[in-house]
């Protein structure tokens, strides 16, 4: 049985008409890595700073480790731990300096802070510039900074909001690997992005925002059997026919899509990667490709959207 | 709805960390330099004219502070009574939106601490700040006419001096709230340090020809009773208290200058019976300038709660 660290219940913020945020229900689990997806503007990071009392809720309620964040919000932000989207430091102190300055908000004793300090700084690789001033980081470095700063605080949840947005891939990977970092330390992990590939590759759960509203929720392969179908997306590529004629007669085939310049996104019921490839051959096309699809986030993603505008 | 825990958790480590960044900084060291090349001059002069002119003075001490010397048309008060504001907006200007354009504000509220506190905090530290920088002042003032005067001062003379840093301490408290104020409503420092100047230039320069128009539109073509006279001499008296300016240049002339009697407007009747040039004693000086040093305080709560109240409806997100 797992415990919800976080639940949100018809939560609600608007502005003036419009509703940023649209009555979501939300359940985080402990010890899982949630991540929260959509376009900018969806309604993510104000549903973030919801949880953490940091903007008034319109509507409904939410809670945080059975902390109420509109009426206990320093307890819920004693332990919870929260990297805004591109965070900032005190450029003119050390990384040692700003993370004191926390401590001290944290209401650390100091003979203990000096320690977690340190060990926060060694688990991010950053010991070795804990003295040297934050103006000379680099993006990524600053974001390990902030992720130092959650460590150091003991935070039961970590909310990371576009934590890898304009990092360079192999920071982004250390990022991701400090998230799991995380998780392994029993951290509940909530994080926002719109770099759905990563997100894909840490996250256990994941919620797809749309206007305010929650569009799909659970697991990737959940959604995408939602959102693309059961069953098996194959991509086909090929030319000198009309391979869209010759795969709509095979049995199984549910949906022959274009996907881009001579390629074409197959979804069946069955593994029919043979008989595509016999009909596309004695139609006289010249195969170059054809793929079993993992289903991806970005392609969710991008179909549901799709979808959307059709509907609008 | 009510919230849980005090709203000053984490004011200790806000305080202590502005007033650290303050006297650190590259700003403090020119500030003080400003308030040391403006402040000298009078008081370097004032103590001239003070070892030429002999005569007999109780307060020489409160002299240095107050006489206009030849050589430098403005005095020591008059001085600081221009500079305290630029200090105080040097200090506050950029103390919540600069937290703003480095992003650390979200970072910072996301700790355990309310903005309240953090508000306070930056308050008190750049006031104590300012409070530091003024003590100091006063003491070189001090040490200076012990120097060059080659006498102690009186008691009296100390504690009337003393009067003085406090009420310019709460002096420079007013413009530090407005300069916050406007840091907390603009999100560009260039802007919140263009209108805290715009004001304090306001204050100086237009307020004053601003008031006697006002007091002139409002005045009765002629002038047919005493009462009247009164009544129009005390409206143009109300609308120059408006600037804070006028309120500490009035505490400071019935604090530093014992003869002061009064601070109003008199007439000649109402001095029937007084000695003239006679120095009050100092509990009837405070309690002389006890309304303008109240408006002052009353006028940095009022400007801080606006600034408050700004800052509780802000979003803290980019």
């Amino acid at each position: 049985m797992s415990e919800n660290v976080i639940e949100a219940r018809g939560l609600l913020k608007t502005y003036g008409e419009a509703r940023a945020v649209d009555a979501i229900d939300l359940d985080i689990r402990r010890g899982e890595i949630f991540g929260l997806l959509g376009p900018n503007g969806a309604g993510k990071t104000t549903t973030i700073l919801m949880m953490l009392g940091l903007t008034e809720t319109s509507g409904g309620s939410v809670s945080v480790l059975g902390f109420d964040p509109v009426r206990q919000p320093l307890q819920v932000k004693r332990r919870v731990g929260y990297l805004p989207d591109a965070v900032g430091f005190y450029d003119h102190m050390t990384a040692r300096e700003n993370l004191i300055y926390t401590a001290r908000l944290l209401d650390i004793p100091r003979r203990e802070s000096n320690g977690r300090i340190m060990q926060a700084l060694k688990s991010v690789a950053l010991d070795d510039v804990a003295d040297k001033r934050v103006a000379t980081f680099s993006r990524g470095m600053r974001q390990r900074l902030g992720i130092a700063e959650i460590v150091m605080k003991k935070a039961e949840i970590a909310i990371l909001d576009e934590p890898t947005s304009g990092l360079d891939p192999h920071a982004t990977f250390e990022l991701l690997e400090m998230i799991r970092g995380l998780k392994k330390a029993g951290v509940a992990v909530l994080l926002s992005s719109h770099l759905l590939d990563r997100v894909q590759s840490v996250c256990d759960r994941v919620a797809l925002f749309n206007k305010g509203k929650i569009a799909l929720m659970g697991t990737v392969v959940e959604l995408a059997n939602q959102v693309l179908g059961a069953g098996h997306p194959l991509l086909v590529e090929a030319s000198g026919i009309d391979v869209a004629a010759a795969l709509r007669g095979i049995e199984g085939v549910q949906q022959v899509l274009p996907a881009g310049e001579g390629a074409w996104r197959v979804v069946a019921d069955r593994d029919v990667r043979a008989v595509v490839a016999r009909n596309v051959v004695t139609a006289g096309g010249s195969l170059s490709r054809l793929s079993d699809l993992q289903p991806s986030l970005e392609e969710v993603y991008t179909h549901y959207f799709e979808g959307e505008r059709h509907a609008a | 709805m009510q919230r849980e825990g005090s709203p000053f958790t984490g004011i200790g480590p806000v305080f202590m960390k502005e007033l650290s960044d303050h006297l650190t900084s590259i700003r403090m060291m020119v500030l003080t330099l400003f308030v040391i090349v403006f402040g000298a001059f009078p008081v370097a002069s004032s103590l001239q004219t003070l070892r030429t002119v002999v005569s007999a003075d109780a307060y020489l001490y409160l002299r240095i502070f107050t006489i206009e010397p030849q050589q430098v048309p403005i005095s020591f008060i008059s001085a600081l009574n221009f500079i305290i504001p630029l200090m105080a907006i040097g200090l506050g200007f950029d103390s919540v939106n600069s937290e703003f354009n480095r992003r650390t504000l979200s970072r910072v509220l996301s700790q355990p601490i309310y903005r309240d506190a953090l508000l306070l905090g930056k308050f008190l530290g750049g006031l104590m700040t300012l409070a530091v920088g003024l003590l100091a002042l006063w003491l070189i003032v001090f040490g200076a006419g012990l120097l060059l005067l080659g006498i102690p001062p009186r008691g009296v003379e100390v504690a009337r001096a003393f009067g003085f840093l406090v009420v310019a301490v709460f002096y420079g408290g007013v413009w530090l709230a407005i300069a916050m104020l406007f840091s907390v409503v603009f999100r560009s420092t260039a802007t919140s340090a263009l209108c805290a100047l715009g004001l304090w230039l306001f204050f100086f320069i237009l307020w004053p020809m601003i008031a006697n128009a006002l007091v002139l539109g409002f005045a009765p073509a002629e002038i047919t009773s005493i009462d009247q006279y009164v009544g129009i001499q005390e409206l143009a008296i109300a609308l120059q208290r408006l600037s804070p300016g006028t309120l500490f240049s009035e505490a400071l002339l019935g604090l530093l200058n014992p003869e002061t009697r009064t601070l109003g407007f008199m007439l000649p009747t109402q001095m029937r019976g007084a000695i003239p040039n006679a120095p009050l004693p100092l509990d009837q000086s405070l309690l002389l300038i006890w309304p303008q040093v109240t408006g002052l305080i009353a006028g940095m709560i009022v400007v801080f709660s606006a600034a408050y109240v700004v800052f509780q409806r802000e979003e803290v997100r980019a």
